[in-house]
């Protein structure tokens, strides 16, 4: 059980450095770990944790803490939370005093910048990823195209959307 | 731009560690798909924290470095106006809330996932959960439509971690520093 706490905890300390552009960029680094890596659990469970964390309130990487506990109860919770939330925190802190200094700097907007593509990609990637494991029928692709295109084209509220999405898998078409 | 326009004349109120708790938690409570433009409205319109300016700076940096920007974001303001103990205040109020909440899906995931009607609706749910990260990518990506060095790069993302597979930290210490030079060598 320790050992598995130590390897949550070195996961996701990693993935709280790596995340330059914010929570959905890890997402298939997560993934790779829990699912490929560890075998915690079924790619399917994942984007069922993935799907339940989207529909709570809050910042967007409550995931987090849900794999936590999926893993190892409220353990895993507390070094989840911890290992992804602690070293981003200290980073933000150094750089708070720091940042008066550098803001204006040239390289700092060289940075940002560079960053912007890489976020692109790997946010792409994520979806690809999330999509792979989240829609096994063509029912379930539809559902996820469907959902897509009205939050890309229309101001639809992404809780609404997601309702829909899941009153629409009530159905059971396709779905074993 | 609206940034400047706030009404600075108005008193700027410093809050305590209990109010960084608390504001933090409504705003963790509330927030649904995205807190950030209700945290704007939380700490510079209603609880009058920040000016707009300031929040567009700390926004900045929240931005420029690793971790959800909200999340980041509240360990800035915590620190700015308590030092470390506003900064927990802050970044625990945001947490505590959402977590419970998606703990108590997770368990009621867990004890009724074998029956259909909820599987079914687990699969739903899953499936537009996708679609709302596929949107997020479109939005992301949309931007950079015509500009080829930033569409190699994001390619190459795609290609690494979603087709590959490969690990993300070699992946990004590859990716990262070559998109930095060629983007500044195209603003130069």
């Amino acid at each position: 059980m320790s050992g598995t706490l130590v390897t949550l905890a070195l996961i996701f300390t990693e993935l709280s450095v790596l995340a330059f552009g914010g929570g959905n960029t890890i997402l298939p680094e997560m993934k790779r770990q829990v699912v490929d890596i560890n075998h915690w659990m079924t790619a399917q469970e994942f984007s069922a944790l993935f799907a339940l964390a989207q529909a709570a309130p809050g910042p967007n990487m409550m995931v987090v803490p849900l794999v936590g506990w999926h893993v190892a109860g409220f353990a895993g919770v507390l070094v989840t939370s911890l290992a992804k939330f602690g070293p981003s925190s200290l980073i933000t802190g150094v750089a708070l005093q720091l940042w008066e200094r550098f803001k204006d700097r040239p390289w700092r907007r060289h940075v940002q910048a560079g960053l912007v593509p890489v976020t692109a990609g790997l946010v792409t990637a994520s979806a690809i990823v999330i999509t792979h494991a989240s829609a096994p029928s063509w029912t379930l692709a539809l559902i996820t195209a469907l959902v897509a295109i009205a939050t890309t084209t229309t101001r639809i509220h992404p809780l609404l959307a997601l309702a829909a999405g899941a009153v629409l898998g009530l159905s059971g078409l396709g779905q074993p | 731009m609206d940034a400047t326009a706030a009404p600075l004349t108005l008193e700027q109120h410093r809050p305590s560690a209990g109010e960084l708790f608390t504001g933090f938690f409504m705003l963790g409570l509330t927030g649904f798909g995205g807190v950030l433009p209700l945290s704007r409205r939380m700490m510079v319109e209603k609880r009058r924290w920040l000016t707009g300016a300031e929040f567009t700076d700390l926004l900045g940096l929240c931005q420029f470095l690793p971790g959800g920007n909200i999340i980041n974001m509240s360990v800035a303001v915590g620190l700015k106006f308590r030092g470390i103990h506003g900064a927990f205040a802050a970044i625990l109020g945001l947490i505590a809330a959402p977590t419970a909440v998606v703990i108590a899906l997770g368990v009621i995931y867990e004890r009724y996932q074998d029956a259909p009607t909820v599987r079914h609706l687990f699969g739903g749910l899953a499936a537009s959960a996708a679609g709302l990260l596929v949107s997020m990518a479109i939005k992301i990506a949309w931007p950079l439509r015509r500009d080829v060095v930033s569409l190699l790069i994001a390619a190459l993302g795609v290609v690494a971690i979603a087709f590959l597979q490969l690990p993300l930290l070699p992946t990004l210490l590859t990716l990262a520093p070559l998109s930095i030079l060629l983007k500044s060598r195209q603003a130069s």
